[in-house]
């Protein structure tokens, strides 16, 4: 089973890397972690938190956009392209199970979240110990914190990414798709619980429904656990409040459930494709 | 002994059924080709053998084993049609994989590569081959490992005349080492004759089953005459022939098999008028069209 996975692993690195996903992702968030470095220090007096602190809390910011759609842009074609190009009775008529499948191809695509991440997330550290020195050192745990739950977050949109991937069949259908899923869990969803919030008026819905359905959404479970694991980082972005209003557990679940939820409905969509 | 036994095969989607009580068995070393229109039921029925689709009802075995099984899918080689593989790696990159997924040492890929005609492309991406290049990439895996049964679905597509004779010889080494052979076609000229046995399915029933002859002798159809008659000696021979068609310079008469003795006769009785003839025997496409049509 693991000589079979690990083959799976091996065929969709290979070709991540010749389509430059790789080098893209990594280009992308090295590029953007570098702005931000080298930008969004300016508060660091006024809010009293070290460079890095700083700049990871800007990092969580960019991250829970950017980090979605990059799994999603690399997951959607999993299942669709083996579709198109015909390949996927082949795999399934060989003796490899779905589950192997999926497990080869969502590691192969985890480790090219974890590289862009880490190397993009790296610079940003280099910059902040450039600038300031051994004052970033406090800020060292938030970036290693913003690193591990951006590749769980990765995890969480790769999954959705190979589910759509197997629900729309079509690599133009599923590319659709994961953009219409990109924008509902990280731009809309969001606007919407302000929407309603304003509505409420601190009613019920702000003091009981609200903190849970913030949590509910995975991206939102990272940015509020990531703001609210550091005094630093929370006092850096000024949501220290908001963040620190829900139990530091409650996030950190969420995502971690997302993971598990995820994959399971990738399982399931992948299930139901009659090759 | 049977390697491939299928028994009253049904798949209904729907009302509709993609193939209704088929009913077919191949033995070890034995070459079966299954034909029919696009729609006919062909692939569905290469699926159901693969265990990628459940029967509706009936049953079906792989040497004994469930289709999907873990011993049937070791037991079986597949080429899907019109397969592309990823472009983006190497032939010999994608046998490497399939090797692995069966369990094989990657060091067989140049063999298997080799034996294909691929031996000089191996290290070229696959999005830089040609249709029928891709198409051998697809044979190289269906030859991992020497299967017991081979499930071929229009192997011959996009491949040139001298890659086909090349791609039954292969296939005629395959069964003469015990392998079990299911290609399907939607052409009989395309199948030739290097198959044992001919399946034709038509909206998803076995219309026929047999040998070449005895599908030929089946269909009953007419031979075609062509008499080309010596210049100005047109009129008698149509008197002769009143039957006879024009095409040009050509008189074209049918006949059927019993009657070409008659034929032969009339022609010789008409001597030097005539210039030349030729007896056409019908075409596998006529007699593939006859069976098909007749059932439906």
């Amino acid at each position: 089973m693991l000589l079979r996975v690990l083959s799976t692993f091996q065929i969709e690195f290979a070709i991540a890397l010749r389509n430059r996903w790789l080098s893209i992702a990594v280009v992308l968030m090295v590029l953007f972690s570098l702005v931000l470095a080298i930008a969004g220090a300016a508060p660091t007096g006024a809010v009293g938190a070290d460079r890095l602190s700083v700049t990871v809390a800007s990092l969580t910011s960019l991250s829970v956009y950017l980090v979605p759609l990059m799994a999603l842009v690399i997951s959607f074609d999993a299942i669709a392209g083996e579709i198109e190009r015909g390949t996927l009775p082949l795999y399934l008529a060989y003796p490899v199970s779905r589950g192997e499948l999926l497990v080869g191809k969502l590691s192969a695509q985890l480790v090219l979240i974890i590289v862009a991440v880490s190397l993009g997330y790296g610079t940003a550290a280099l910059v902040a110990f450039w600038f300031s020195g051994g004052d970033a050192m406090d800020g060292l745990p938030a970036l290693l914190r913003l690193i591990w739950t951006s590749v769980l977050l990765g995890a969480v949109f790769l999954s959705l990414g190979q589910m759509i991937s197997g629900l729309s069949r079509r690599p133009s259908a599923a590319a659709g798709l994961a953009i219409g899923v990109w924008l509902v869990t990280v731009v809309l969803y969001d606007l919407g619980l302000l929407a309603a919030i304003v509505a409420d008026d601190g009613g019920g819905f702000t003091t009981d429904v609200f903190p849970w359905l913030l949590v509910a959404n995975p991206a939102d479970a990272f940015r509020i656990y990531n703001l609210a694991a550091s005094d630093a980082v929370g006092a850096a972005s000024g949501l220290a409040g908001a963040a620190q209003s829900i139990a530091l557990w409650k996030p950190l679940a969420s995502l971690l459930v997302w993971v598990v939820l995820a994959a399971g409905l990738a399982r399931g969509a992948f299930e139901r494709v009659e090759p | 002994m049977t390697m491939l036994q299928i028994s009253n095969l049904t798949k209904r989607y729907g009302g509709q059924a993609a193939l209704d009580n088929v009913d077919l068995s191949i033995a070890p070393g034995e070459r079966v080709a299954l034909l029919g229109h696009n729609g006919a039921g062909k692939s569905t029925l290469m699926k159901m053998v693969l265990g990628l689709l459940p029967p509706s009802s009936g049953t079906l075995t792989i040497a004994g084993y469930a289709p999907g099984s873990r011993s049937a899918r070791d037991l079986t080689a597949y080429l899907p049609e019109n397969i592309a593989f990823h472009p983006a790696l190497t032939g010999r990159e994608q046998i490497h994989h399939f090797l692995r997924l069966r369990g094989r040492s990657a060091q067989e890929a140049d063999g298997l590569l080799a034996k294909v005609g691929l031996a000089d492309a191996a290290r070229r991406r696959i999005g830089t081959y040609s249709k029928g290049m891709r198409q051998r990439v697809g044979l190289a895996q269906a030859l991992i490992g020497s299967p017991a049964l081979m499930v071929l679905d229009e192997p011959t597509t996009g491949l040139d005349p001298v890659s086909r004779r090349e791609f039954y010889a292969l296939l005629d080494e395959l069964a003469s080492r015990g392998t079990a052979i299911l290609m399907s076609s939607h052409a009989l000229s395309e199948v030739e004759v290097r198959t044992d046995r001919i399946a034709i399915l038509s909206k998803g029933r076995k219309v026929a089953d047999g040998s070449l002859s005895k599908l030929r002798s089946g269909a009953d159809l007419p031979l075609t005459v062509h008499i080309h008659p010596r210049q100005g000696c047109s009129p008698q021979i149509v008197s002769v022939f009143p039957e006879a068609r024009h095409a040009g310079e050509i008189l074209i008469v049918d006949c059927m098999q019993a009657d070409k003795l008659g034929i032969l006769a009339r022609i010789a009785a008409l001597g030097d008028m005539i210039q030349d003839f030729d007896i056409l025997p019908p075409s596998l496409d006529d007699i593939y069209v006859q069976i098909s049509r007749s059932a439906a």
